[in-house]
C-alpha cells in the first residue's frame, strides 16, 4: 500500500494543457498512474491527451472522484491553485512550482487550517520532485525507472539527491516503498516529521532514508520525532557541509540563518537521535544496505 | 534582494516611519552641497553598501564642518569596505548618504522576520539597540520581545502597542511608536519584504521616534509583482561572476576555490561541492543548470564557470530526471570545442538517456574524462587538477 500514492489514487493535473503539464501528465500515464483528467480554466469540456479538461477543481472532483491534485501551475498563480484544491476536498496536493513568494505560502498554510484536521488537505512541496510508489504510480518529475519496488522509504528536500539515493539502492537490489520530495522552499506543505509519521505507520515500509540540507528547523524536528517515536531504522544524509554561512544555495530554503541550521549541526543532532549517518552522497547504497541487513 | 539604506528609508517614509532628512551624493562636492541643503552644523556621511557593521569599517562618519564632510566623502568613495558580512574582497562604495545628525536619547532594536518554525512573520524588538541582534541575544537575552503576526488578519495595533509598552517607552511616545511598528509591518506585507531591520530605532532628544538605520531585504520570488522594488537592484554590490550568470538565468554562487562545477539540482550541487572538498579540492562555484537543460544552456553554464579566471578544472555532474544526458553531452562537446577548453574536465552522467550521452562523449574524440559515480568524479577531477598544478610548478 505504501504512502500517499498508489495505483488506485485518482490524480487530477492542474495546469494540464500547458507544455510542462502535458508532458508530465503523459509520462505519469505511461507509468501506470491513474490520471483521471485535468483543469485549465476556460478549456473545460475539451479533451486533452485523451482525458477530459475541466474549468474548476470542484467540477473535476464531482465528475471524476479525483482525490489527488498535481499542480503544474506557474509560481505567481500556484498558491491560488493549491487553495482551490484544498477547498474542493482533495486529499493530497503535490505542488511542483519553484518560486512561490514566501508570503503566499504563509497564506496557503493559514488557509488550509480552516478545515478540520481529518478533512484537511495534505500539501507536498512546493518546489519539489513529487511522490512515487514504485511499480504503482507517481505524481511528479522523477525518472520512475531508477526506482525498484521495495520496503525502504525515502523523504528528500532535493529532487536529484533523492534520485541519487534511489539509484544507489537499486544497484544493490534494495527497493523503495515510496519516495516523497518535500521540496526546497523555506515554508513547505509537509515536513520531514509529517512524512516520517506516515512511514512509521506504514506496514509496507521497514526503514527510511532522510535526505536533508542546510537551513531551517525541519531536520532537527524530525530527529526529535525519530528519537522519541520511531521504531524503524533511519539513515540520513545532509547536503551543504561546505556551504558558506548566510548564502542561499540554490533552494530558497537552503540558507543558514540560525543556530542548528548548518549541515554539521544537523548531522550531530540526527546522530544523537540514533540515526545512521550517510557521510557522503556516494555512500547511500553502503549505509542503507547495512541498515536493512 | 538587498537594497541600500537610503532606498530603505525612502520606502519607510512612504509608510509613515520617521527618518532623518538626508540626500544622496556621488562625489565629495555633491556631499558638501547636501550639507548646505540640509543646513545645521553636524552631519553624518554614510557609505551606501549592502552590508551591516559599516561603522566599524569606517563607512559612517559624524562631521561638524564641510571640510570634514569633504574629507570623509573623499576617503569613502571608490573604496572597498570590508566588514564581517562582505567577505575579504569587500564592497565598493560608489554612493554616499548625507544626513542631518540626530541627538539620541535612547537606542532601540526593531525587526520583522519570517519565522520558519512558526511559518509566520515575527516581530523582534529590544530596548538594547545599537548592538547587532546576535550580541543582544548573547548579552541581554531577557530584553528581547517577540510578537507573532496571524496571517489571517495581519498585524493589529494592540500588538504594536504592547511592544511599545514592553520597550518601556513613555506614554507620550506610544502612539508614535505604534505608528512606526505598524508602518514597518505594512511595508513588509505590501512589498513582500523578507526582512525589515531598524537598528537603531532611536528616541531623539526632542522626543521623536526615528529610524536611524534601516535594512530591507526582499523576497526574490515576489519581485515579479513589485517592479518598483526590482529597479532598486544595485549590481555593483554583487559578485560580478554572479551578476554575469544571473543575467543569463543561471543559478550560480561564486566561491573561492579552483574547481568549477556544473550540476543539476540544488541539493545535488551542494552535495557535489561537499564531495570535492572531501576529495581534497576547493570548489570555485555552485551552479544548478536546472531541469530540461538544452545544449545551449550547458554551453552558457561553461561560459559562466570560465568567467571566473581562477578556475583550473571543471566537474560536470548530472542526474537526469527531466534532463536528458544526450543534450547535456551535446552541450559539453560544443563547449569544449567552441571555448577551446584545455583544463581537466570530468563528466559524470546518470539517469535519462545516459547511454546516448556517454556514447556521444566517447565518440567525440575530445579529452573529456568520464566517471560513473559522484565519488569517482570528485576524486578524478581533484586528482587531475593536482597533477596539472604540479606540471605547471615544474
Amino acid at each position: 500500500m505504501a504512502i500517499i500514492i498508489n495505483s488506485e489514487t485518482r490524480v487530477l493535473v492542474t495546469g494540464f494543457t500547458g507544455r510542462i503539464g502535458s508532458f508530465h501528465a503523459q509520462d505519469m500515464i505511461n507509468h501506470g498512474t491513474n490520471v483521471v483528467g485535468g483543469v485549465t480554466p476556460g478549456k473545460g469540456g475539451m479533451q486533452h491527451i485523451g482525458l477530459p479538461v475541466f474549468n474548476t477543481v470542484k467540477g473535476a472532483v464531482a465528475e471524476t472522484g479525483a482525490d489527488m491534485v498535481i499542480s503544474f501551475v506557474p509560481p505567481p498563480f500556484a498558491a491560488d491553485s493549491i487553495m482551490e484544491a484544498a477547498d474542493a476536498g482533495i486529499k493530497t496536493c503535490v505542488c511542483i512550482a519553484d518560486g512561490l513568494p514566501t508570503q503566499d505560502m504563509i497564506r496557503v498554510k493559514r488557509y488550509m487550517r480552516r478545515y478540520k484536521e481529518e478533512k484537511r488537505m495534505r500539501l507536498i512541496g512546493p518546489n519539489c520532485a513529487g511522490v512515487i510508489t514504485p511499480g504503482q504510480a507517481f505524481a511528479g518529475l522523477m525518472p520512475p525507472h531508477i526506482y525498484k519496488p521495495g520496503r525502504v522509504g525515502i523523504v528528500s528536500r532535493s529532487g536529484t539527491l533523492g534520485y541519487e539515493a534511489a539509484s544507489q539502492m537499486s544497484e544493490r537490489g534494495i527497493g523503495v516503498s515510496s519516495s516523497i520530495g518535500i521540496g526546497g522552499d523555506p515554508i513547505n506543505g509537509s515536513s520531514f516529521k509529517d512524512i516520517m509519521e506516515l512511514f512509521e505507520a506504514d506496514p509496507d515500509t521497514d526503514a527510511v532514508v532522510l535526505v536533508g540540507e542546510i537551513g531551517g528547523p525541519q531536520e532537527a524536528e524530525a530527529a526529535e520525532y525519530i528519537r522519541d517515536h520511531m521504531s524503524k531504522p533511519v539513515a540520513a544524509y545532509i547536503a551543504g557541509l561546505s556551504a558558506p554561512k548566510g548564502r542561499r544555495m540554490g533552494h530558497a530554503g537552503a540558507i543558514v540563518s540560525a543556530f542548528g541550521e548548518s549541515a554539521q549541526e544537523k548531522v550531530d543532532i540526527l546522530k544523537q537521535a540514533g540515526v545512521s549517518i550517510v557521510p557522503t552522497p556516494s555512500s547511500f547504497g553502503d549505509v542503507v544496505e547495512k541498515m536493512v541487513a | 534582494m538587498d537594497i541600500h539604506e537610503y532606498q530603505a528609508k525612502e520606502l519607510l517614509k512612504g509608510f509613515g516611519v520617521n527618518v532623518p532628512r538626508g540626500g544622496i551624493a556621488y562625489s565629495p562636492e555633491q556631499a558638501v552641497y547636501r550639507c548646505s541643503e540640509l543646513s545645521g552644523d553636524k552631519w553624518v556621511v554614510k557609505a551606501q553598501i549592502h552590508s551591516g557593521a559599516r561603522g566599524k569599517a569606517g563607512g559612517v562618519r559624524i562631521c561638524s564642518s564641510e571640510e570634514e564632510v569633504q574629507d570623509a566623502a573623499q576617503w569613502m568613495l571608490g573604496r572597498r569596505l570590508v566588514t564581517h558580512q562582505t567577505g575579504p574582497q569587500g564592497k565598493l562604495v560608489n554612493r554616499l548618504y548625507i544626513e542631518e545628525a540626530t541627538n539620541i536619547s535612547q537606542e532601540l532594536y526593531l525587526a520583522f522576520v519570517m519565522d520558519r518554525t512558526l511559518e509566520r512573520v515575527v516581530v523582534v524588538a529590544s530596548a538594547q539597540g545599537g548592538m547587532e541582534i546576535e550580541e543582544i541575544s548573547e548579552n541581554e537575552p531577557e530584553s528581547i520581545i517577540r510578537s507573532v503576526v496571524d496571517p489571517a488578519v495581519g498585524m493589529q495595533s494592540f500588538q504594536a502597542r504592547e511592544i511599545a509598552f514592553q520597550l518601556g517607552l513613555d506614554a507620550p511616545l506610544i502612539t508614535q511608536a505604534t505608528k512606526t511598528i505598524m508602518g514597518c509591518y505594512e511595508l513588509m506585507s505590501q512589498k513582500d519584504a523578507a526582512m525589515v531591520e531598524i537598528n537603531p530605532l532611536v528616541v531623539t532628544a526632542g522626543n521623536e521616534i526615528v529610524a536611524l538605520d534601516a535594512k530591507l531585504s526582499f523576497d526574490e520570488n515576489a519581485l515579479f509583482r513589485h517592479p518598483s522594488i526590482s529597479e532598486l537592484r544595485d549590481k555593483s554590490q554583487e559578485d560580478p561572476r554572479e551578476t554575469y550568470a544571473g543575467d543569463r538565468g543561471l543559478n550560480y554562487i561564486g566561491l573561492d576555490g579552483k574547481i568549477g562545477c556544473i550540476v543539476n539540482g540544488a541539493g545535488l550541487a551542494m552535495a557535489t561541492l561537499d564531495m570535492i572538498k572531501m576529495a581534497g579540492g576547493e570548489p570555485a562555484n555552485f551552479l544548478d543548470v536546472g531541469g530540461g537543460a538544452s545544449p545551449e544552456r550547458v554551453l552558457m553554464s561553461f561560459k559562466a564557470v570560465l568567467n571566473d579566471k581562477n578556475v583550473e578544472a571543471i566537474l560536470v555532474n548530472i542526474f537526469a530526471g527531466i534532463n536528458r544526458c544526450d543534450w547535456i553531452a551535446e552541450g559539453v562537446i560544443r563547449a569544449v570545442k567552441e571555448l577551446d577548453i584545455q583544463m581537466p574536465l570530468v563528466v559524470r552522467l546518470s539517469g535519462t538517456n545516459v547511454e546516448e550521452g556517454q556514447k556521444l562523449i566517447a565518440e567525440s574524440g575530445l579529452n573529456i574524462l568520464t566517471a560513473n559515480t559522484l565519488a569517482e568524479a570528485a576524486n578524478k577531477v581533484v586528482g587531475q587538477w593536482k597533477t596539472a598544478e604540479l606540471k605547471e610548478a615544474v
